[in-house]
């Protein structure tokens, strides 16, 4: 019984997880070519209302997905329009997109409110679902959740054992440089800047196609301020990115067992589901204070250097800051 | 332009024709830049009429509905006024924030900790008439423990900003989710209704903590002059003092500011606590004029909004109000198009976010022609460049 609920347990944190990886690893792709793309909260809810409306018309969860991406590039584009191209500061564009596309989630998704719809098929990977424990947990799942574990692979290697991943890190790290070696650096800003936002829509879409099932108001809740968050905790790398989200999601399954827990009979559920924003301060604290820096001092030196190198990663060197050829 | 001249040139005679002529010139540049300025809202209103077709609703019938909405009677235009009143305080405050080049997301967390504040003193009203004195300013009261609250969590931000590196944007939403929780949580327990709590939010005030309302429409005067003292005390702060002239150098050159001398700590730390003081001020109005007693929703996405609002504005305070009216009557105005037309009410919102990102729009694609205009001539000329085009 206690083992097998672990597993279930952990299996579900897997499985719900996948949203904020896919989310996570959009980002952090396009903050490593230079953009943020602050529209994400917006991008994610107006990607998982359009995911589940095109699914819903068309009995097609895979056109839903496609429907989803499409968005979520679309988004991209218009940040990367405004800040690459007309040079508008990108964190007031995303801010303001944020703002713009959920509230055209809630106008659009009116009549797609509390309908039931379709939801992507689970299938168990053969051979592989049946090794003991890591079979249930990683293995029994639907197609997006595999999706999403193959982005942090691909994303990895993609950007740090491939050439084209080299010249992404160049343009985000010093574009002046990569301009003078003959890359053209804005196009490619634009180029995974909508890659970028294309993984945040399947991940919107992913969230009201295999999550929380169908569409309602205020329906993907901040999980987009939630996955921006984890690309800072993450030190802009895919790996401890996605790490980040599953330990977020394991805090959040716990959180839900304590909330079963009749001591907290009495704190409503709105004060639970604010308790991952609080989670996400002293997340960006962690790895971003310099209190944290004193208290590794204390430590032996090596031991010290192994957790800063662990826990912080530093953020590409041109990222926010528009490129200007001269 | 050029139909203008010949039509004064077919009309009058030579000297008329000149200053005309004249006239028009030195207008038309004026008369061009105030059209293009004004082009983000047709812009934006393309769009939503686009929406609108889209989901099958009439366009026109859907802005009359609004329209109708908000100014059809004086109580609804009363509403729009009392809706106007946060906008005003957050927007201006947001103004002072921007000013510094600072992000404040957090508004909407200063709006609830002004309000959870100024409960407590409502709460506390006939302890505070027993203890104190028979005529306590109770409203006074509210409105200075509003402000500290607000000011409060403002400063929480910039500390962790200061002090942590944590992002104003992440700092703010962080607190933002934590004051809901906190508001949500003082309901349901310690300030449950006797009945039993609910989401209506906390029992009513008693009435000495309800803020005078104009006869029998419901909005508070004393509310809009606040907002108004507001508006008129931050445009000269950020005008005529040292500190605003500060908080602009921040903004527009952090690091050359610091190089030059301005403490950077302190300055933040104002301008985090000024803004938070606003928000909490509108925290207080929201929930001793509008609601008498603390609810959930009592922010209501209005922090949200009221960035948009500053955005809009240019980071100008004396813009503020209008701006603010406009949204305030958009906010009045769209619930009106779920009762007749079943549309969400959501398009307000969509409404003003696409004025704003419009106007971005516009601006950067007026300056992209400049940019283009003076390179292309400078190439064609091929004679190096003048000092003036340097300017442009």
């Amino acid at each position: 019984m206690e083992p097998n609920f672990l597993i279930q347990t952990l299996a579900s944190v897997v499985a719900a997880s996948t949203p904020v990886v896919l989310a996570a690893i959009g980002e952090t792709i396009s903050e490593k070519s230079g953009v943020i793309n602050l529209s994400l909260d917006g991008s994610i809810a107006l990607s998982a209302m359009t995911g589940f409306a095109v699914a819903f018309l068309s009995g097609s969860v895979a056109l839903g997905m496609l429907a989803g991406m499409a968005v979520g590039a679309l988004v991209a584009l218009i940040v990367a329009f405004a800040s690459i191209t007309l040079r508008q500061q990108q964190v007031a564009v995303g801010f303001v997109l944020t703002l713009l596309c959920a509230d055209l989630a809630d106008f659009l998704g009116n009549p797609f409110v509390r309908k039931p719809g379709p939801s992507v098929p689970h299938v168990p990977i053969p051979y592989l679902s049946s090794i003991p424990v890591l079979g249930p947990i990683l293995f029994e799942h639907n197609v997006v959740v595999y999706l999403s574990m193959l982005s942090i692979v691909a994303a990895w290697w993609y950007i740090y054992r491939t050439q084209p991943g080299l010249k992404l890190q160049g343009v985000g790290e010093r574009p002046e440089s990569a301009f003078a070696r003959g890359v053209n650096a804005n196009r490619l800003r634009y180029i995974y800047t909508m890659v970028g936002g294309a993984l945040v829509g399947l991940a919107g879409a992913s969230y009201s196609l295999s999550i929380k099932l169908g569409w309602s108001h205020r329906h993907t809740f901040g999980i987009g301020w939630i996955a921006l968050a984890i690309v800072i905790f993450g030190g802009w790398n895919p790996w401890r990115v996605a790490a980040g989200s599953y330990l977020f999601g394991l805090l959040k399954a716990l959180g839900s067992i304590l909330q079963r827990n009749p001591a907290f009979a009495n704190v409503p559920t709105q004060v639970f589901s604010s308790a991952p924003f609080a989670l996400m301060i002293f997340a960006l604290l962690l790895v971003s204070s310099e209190g944290v820096d004193r208290l590794l001092a204390l430590l032996p030196t090596r031991l010290a250097r192994t957790i800063d190198r662990t826990i912080r990663g530093r953020s590409p060197g041109g990222l926010g800051k528009p490129f200007v050829q001269e | 332009m050029k139909i203008i001249p010949r039509l004064a040139l077919d009309v009058a005679d030579g000297h008329i024709r000149q200053d005309v002529c004249q006239w028009v010139h030195r207008a038309a540049p004026l008369i061009r830049d105030a059209l293009l300025t004004l082009a983000p809202v047709p812009l934006a209103l393309l769009f939503t009429t686009l929406l609108l077709l889209i989901v099958g609703g009439s366009p026109l019938e859907a802005y009359r509905n609004i329209l109708y909405g908000a100014f059809e009677s004086p109580q609804k235009i009363a509403d729009v006024v009392t809706a106007c009143v946060p906008l005003i305080l957050c927007g201006v405050g947001m103004s002072v924030t921007f000013t510094a080049g600072l992000w404040n997301v957090g508004v909407e967390g200063q709006i609830i900790l002004g309000a959870i504040l100024a409960t407590w003193v409502a709460r506390n009203t006939d302890v505070l008439i027993r203890v104190l004195w028979p005529q306590v300013p109770v409203l006074a009261l509210m409105v200075v423990a509003g402000m500290l609250g607000g000011a409060l969590w403002g400063t929480v931000a910039a500390l962790l900003k200061i002090y942590g590196k944590v992002h104003e944007i992440f700092g703010g939403l962080g607190l933002n989710y934590a004051a809901q929780g906190l508001a949500i949580w003082l309901i349901f327990n310690p300030w449950k209704r006797a009945e039993g709590a609910t989401m209506q939010g906390t029992d009513p005030f008693p009435d000495p903590a309800w803020m005078p309302q104009l006869g029998k429409l419901r909005v508070a005067p004393l509310a809009v002059v606040l907002a108004l003292a507001a508006m008129i005390v931050v445009y000269f702060l950020l005008r005529g003092t040292r500190w605003g002239l500060e908080l602009k150098a921040m903004g527009k050159n952090f690091r050359s500011a610091f190089v030059l001398g301005v403490p950077s700590t302190p300055r933040m730390l104002t301008a985090f606590a000024a803004c938070g003081a606003l928000a909490g001020l509108a925290g207080a109005i929201r929930c001793s004029a509008v609601y008498g007693r603390l609810i959930p929703e009592i922010s209501g996405g209005l922090g949200y909004l009221s960035l948009l609002v500053a955005l809009l504005s240019g980071y100008r305070p004396q813009w503020v109000p209008l701006i603010a009216l406009f949204f305030a009557a958009l906010g009045v105005g769209s619930p009106r198009l779920e009762l007749n037309m079943h549309l969400d009410s959501s398009i307000g919102g969509v409404i003003e976010a696409s004025v704003v990102l419009a106007v971005m729009l516009v601006s950067g694609w007026r300056a992209l022609m400049k940019r283009n205009r003076v390179f292309s001539k400078r190439s064609g000329k091929n004679t190096g460049f003048s000092p003036e085009e340097e300017v442009a």
